[in-house]
């Protein structure tokens, strides 16, 4: 045990951060691991460039980690920093206007040199003239320790410099008294083929985490007790990873095999990978030639009843609406992902944004609903994808997920479901004919509907006596022939649309958090905004001020009792990652005005910014102004 | 070109019985009532213009689909939009008449998701080599087993007479009315570029062709692509006249047989000369061994992508039948075999133990 004193803290934010190369993402994985095994409750945020390995040094190659975790509940990755581990002086120089005063920097000193200085336009070193004296600055030349630890290894002296970030690693987990077993069997099952890697990997690990117990640099270490969480078994995980194991357990639950057409783009690639893998759960993933073909693939496997779904983000979504808006022509189950991204065009492809929710409700032409759902935070990314598969093979309509880079990149404690708590999804396909034609024989008609879901048969090819065509052609009400006539159309586009409308009647009430019961201004989000606006509420009810918060799952349709909840309160704040889209929605579907608090910065609100937005939609409110 | 074998258009069969291509199709029985023409059309009114070639094609499929001892609601017809793209109306089959150029796509999702489908793409020269150009090379490349129907008459019929594609250079159409700079793709070359496993050229108007070449072009596994040369008679009529012509054609048309050398009715020949390069000459001025004995099974396809090149555009040469006919293992058999690898190596298909494993991971604690 350590013979230093060890000081209790109730939550701690760290950030890692050096080159594209200098493997933050890495190290950020590990420490989440080693938390997430001390029972810590935690959310992460990483930030990296969409350049693969930006020029080494410079600002634009900063990739960063950061990892909020405590002995009670977490809801954001932080606002801001605690501790800041800075590889190169760019690292600093990005970070650190995110760094309050008083906050701890740890230095890597080997690469502040002249030339890496200059390169982020330094003329002193900032660790040298003064300019750090409000924060805490320890020194350490990280790459020369790790050097001189390896001094034995026959490796390059460049081969031994890339385990820095072991060192740095051992020393934060040294610092917050974090356990190394977990990451040196990473290591070994990562270096199983190269043992002296590992070796050096894991001699550098351990020389970090010695360095803390041993320099008088470092005073105290910390200690953040485990958060009190419902019995359970855990593991952490990311949205990506959460959307890949609900689609296939959704595909299990209903026996239907799952076909993933996907063309890569960032951020859902990962969905591509990990589905790719899972080949033994009845999975096919086809890689396609672009994004319409992706959906195409998906649609194609769904008439044939698989359960096909495609993944994508913003640009690919745009390119895939032709074929979503035949899935809504034919009626055909088609569960789209959508892992947003800042926009317009390409955009920021590594930054996150909410941006697409018009586009998903509304970017294709015609009068073509679909349903429009959004998780709100990484693991429930799980749950959104068994909803998705639910209303898509109900109602045999495109549902469109609507995730996006926070929540796909970060990751949280998730408490594993047992699989039999899991909801039912039945799934029947037609088997026989539904109707009687005017000489009283039985027919198939392929558009005859569910009443009470107004669903459309899924009849699949194979099934002898339902032959039929399908197609984005009008078609006839009951029977599905190619028609032109107005009225038919006019009810069929009503039709479409009311089954969407319906979906209503299977989704929850909007639930509104309100302790103190008697809040004026109502705060409400969707998607992955859950965190940061939760987080802010808190912070406000802590000052004695109420405020009411609810947050939206289902975008289209909404909850049923929407426009009550909207109605029920004095005034409504709506922060969005974009310019307004809920607000628009919101307003032109229950003449409701709101305030849309919004930011595209790439980044998720800071939760103390919003608090700030809501104090004062608080006290204006309080005070009649509005 | 390494891995694919030869085979020509004989040897599509595997056994005695069941062509390779409907391998995993089930089959009617001998008890089932014998199936005819009637069953595989539909109650839907044909609605192409008089005198379209696409009467004939729809005639020619359904005369010949009974015979193919499929299940019929194991058959799903494809199309993309453009006059052709109908066709699925008028076959009592399962079919999607999808959007425009996207039928490859979405057919390579369905067939490789059912290996118990024969499915079949009808599509056209805008529709496949415009719009939908990029869904059919990669088709082709990855050889999934679909049968390709591309109807070509030179001209977009349905949005009443651009030019296509496959239009020639100076074609005055409505959005050429000083003729077209557009340089034509021949889709036969296409194919043969994008290493397409089966190629062939036939006519609309030449019932036995026909039907010859589609059955060869079903039977066989993988992409087939057949270029159907198809009139429009409102909008590009007589494009294919010189072929047609009693006169005319016995001179113009070249006949692809496998086995036999490539002729035409007129006593001409195709010669390979001293450079390697394939010519028409008359068979009596053909030298000893030069005549082009057609090979359709060869792997290697630069004498197949020669022969599509032969003509010059002025129609005086055209092959017509089977340019090549190769094995290669296709896409979906070679994607299910990876599942069903997955899961026999697994022990099985995952149950609810399994899935349970799945979602725990490898890294996970307890609490309480």
């Amino acid at each position: 045990m350590s013979s230093k004193p060890l000081q209790k803290l109730d939550r701690v934010v760290i950030r890692f951060a050096g080159d594209s190369g200098d493997g933050m993402q890495l190290t950020g994985d590990r420490f989440t691991s080693e938390t997430a095994a001390l029972g810590n409750d935690l959310s992460t945020l990483p930030n990296f460039p969409a350049e693969i390995r930006a020029p080494a040094g410079t600002l634009p190659g900063v990739s960063s980690f950061q990892l909020h975790f405590a002995d009670h509940d977490v809801l954001t990755p932080g606002d801001h920093p605690d501790v800041l581990v800075a590889m190169n002086p760019a690292a600093l120089k990005a970070n650190l206007p995110d760094l309050p005063r008083g906050s701890t920097i740890i230095v890597n000193t080997d690469e502040f040199t002249k030339r890496n200085l200059s390169k982020v336009g330094y003329q002193a070193s900032p660790v040298e003239d003064g300019s750090l004296e409000s924060w805490h600055v320890h020194e350490i030349a990280l790459t020369s320790i790790t050097v001189e630890a390896l001094a034995d290894f026959g490796l390059t002296r460049k081969e031994k410099e890339r385990a820095k970030n072991m060192l740095a690693l051992g020393l934060l987990s040294w610092m917050y008294s974090r356990p190394l077993e977990g990451t040196e069997a990473f290591l070994r099952a990562k270096f199983a083929r190269a043992p002296e890697i590992l070796e050096a990997n894991l001699t550098a690990l351990r020389a970090g985490f010695h360095y803390g117990e041993t320099t008088e640099d470092f005073a105290v270490r910390f200690e953040v007790a485990p958060a009190t969480m419902p019995p359970g078994t855990y593991r952490t995980i990311t949205g990506n990873a959460a959307m890949a194991l609900g689609l296939v357990t959704a595909a299990h639950r209903t026996g239907l095999p799952l076909v993933l057409g996907s063309y890569p783009i960032t951020p859902a690639s990962d969905i591509l990978h990990t589905l790719s893998g899972m080949k033994r759960y009845g999975v096919t993933t086809l890689q396609a030639e672009d994004e319409i073909a992706a959906v195409g693939m998906a649609l194609g496997a769904s008439f044939g009843g698989a359960l096909g779904v495609t993944s994508t983000s913003g640009p690919g979504l745009a390119l895939k609406a032709e074929t979503i808006g035949l899935g809504v022509s034919t009626e055909l189950p088609l569960v789209i992902l959508d892992i947003q991204r800042g926009g317009p065009s390409t955009g920021l492809p590594t930054k996150t944004e909410q941006s697409d929710l018009l586009q998903a409700i509304h970017g294709r032409n015609g009068e073509s609903p679909v349903a429009v759902i959004a998780p709100q935070s990484p693991s429930d990314c799980f749950d959104i994808a068994l909803e998705a598969v639910r209303i898509a093979t109900t109602y045999r309509t495109p549902v469109i997920v609507l995730s996006d880079g926070y929540l796909a990149n970060g990751s949280e404690p998730w408490r594993v479901p047992s699989v039999a708590d899991l909801p039912e999804l039945d799934v029947e396909f037609a088997t026989g004919p539904n109707d009687t034609d005017d000489a009283g024989e039985p027919v198939f008609h392929p558009f005859l509907r569910d009443p009470q879901t107004l669903a459309r048969p899924w009849a699949v090819p194979g099934t002898a006596g339902l032959e039929h065509r399908i197609g984005g052609i009008e078609k006839a009400d009951v029977t599905g022939h190619i028609s032109y006539d107005p009225d038919n159309h006019d009810r069929m586009t009503r039709l479409r649309q009311g089954k969407i409308d319906g979906i209503a009647d299977t989704i929850p009430d909007l639930e509104v958090e309100d302790p103190s019961g008697d809040a004026r201004v109502l705060v409400l989000g969707w998607g992955s905004t859950y965190g940061p606006i939760a987080a802010a509420a808190r912070l406000v009810r802590a000052t004695g001020v109420s405020v009411a918060r609810a947050h939206l799952r289902h975008l289209n349709p909404f909850p049923r009792n929407l426009g009550d909840v909207l109605r029920a309160y004095d005034h409504v704040v709506v922060p969005e990652m974009n310019l307004g889209q809920l607000a628009l929605l919101l307003r032109g579907t229950y003449l409701v005005d709101v305030q849309s608090h919004t930011a595209v910065r790439g980044l998720p609100f800071p939760a103390a910014d919003l608090a700030e937005v809501l104090h004062k939609a608080v006290a204006q409110t309080l005070e009649g102004v509005r | 070109m390494t891995t694919d074998t030869p085979t020509g258009p004989g040897n599509a069969r595997n056994g005695n019985t069941t062509p390779r291509g409907f391998v995993g199709v089930p089959r009617v029985s001998d008890d089932d009532p014998k199936q005819t023409k009637k069953d595989f059309t539909s109650d839907q009114e044909v609605r192409w213009c008089p005198g379209c070639g696409d009467y004939a094609v729809l005639a020619a499929v359904q005369g010949f689909l009974p015979d193919l001892g499929l299940r019929r609601e194991n058959i799903v017809f494809v199309s993309g939009i453009g006059c052709s793209s109908r066709f699925p109306y008028y076959l009592d089959t399962y079919g999607m008449h999808s959007i425009h150029g996207r039928a490859p796509a979405i057919a390579t999702g369905l067939a490789t998701s059912r290996e118990d489908l024969s499915v079949w793409v009808i599509t056209g020269d805008g529709d496949a080599l415009s719009i939908g150009g990029n869904h059919l090379i990669h088709a082709m490349r990855r050889n999934v087993n679909l049968t390709i129907l591309l109807f070509n008459n030179k001209i977009y019929g349905l949005t009443k007479g651009q030019y296509s594609p496959t239009s020639d250079v100076g074609s005055v159409t409505k959005s050429t009315p000083v003729g077209s700079v557009d340089h034509p793709f021949n889709p036969v070359s296409l194919a043969l570029g994008a290493e397409a496993t089966f190629v062939a050229r036939t006519m609309d108007s030449d019932r036995a062709h026909l039907t010859t070449v589609l059955r060869a072009a079903a039977e066989h596994r993988g992409t087939s692509l057949v270029e159907i040369y198809q009139n429009c008679p409102i909008f590009n009529d007589g494009a294919f006249q010189l072929l047609k012509d009693r006169d005319e054609k016995e001179a113009r048309v070249l006949s692809l047989v496998h086995g036999e050398p490539v002729r035409s009715g007129a006593e001409h020949v195709v010669v390979r000369g001293a450079d390697g390069a394939l010519s028409v000459a008359p068979e009596s001025e053909a030298a000893p061994g030069s005549v082009l004995i057609h090979d359709a099974g060869t792997g290697d396809p630069s004498t197949a992508f020669a022969l599509s090149r032969i003509d010059d555009g002025s129609m005086t040469h055209i092959p017509m039948g089977i340019f090549r006919s190769v094995d290669r293992p296709t896409y979906d058999d070679q994607v299910r075999a990876q599942v069903e690898g997955a899961r026999s190596g697994a022990g099985g298909p995952a149950d609810d133990d399994d899935l349970a494993a799945l979602l725990r991971g490898g890294d996970t604690w307890t609490v309480g």
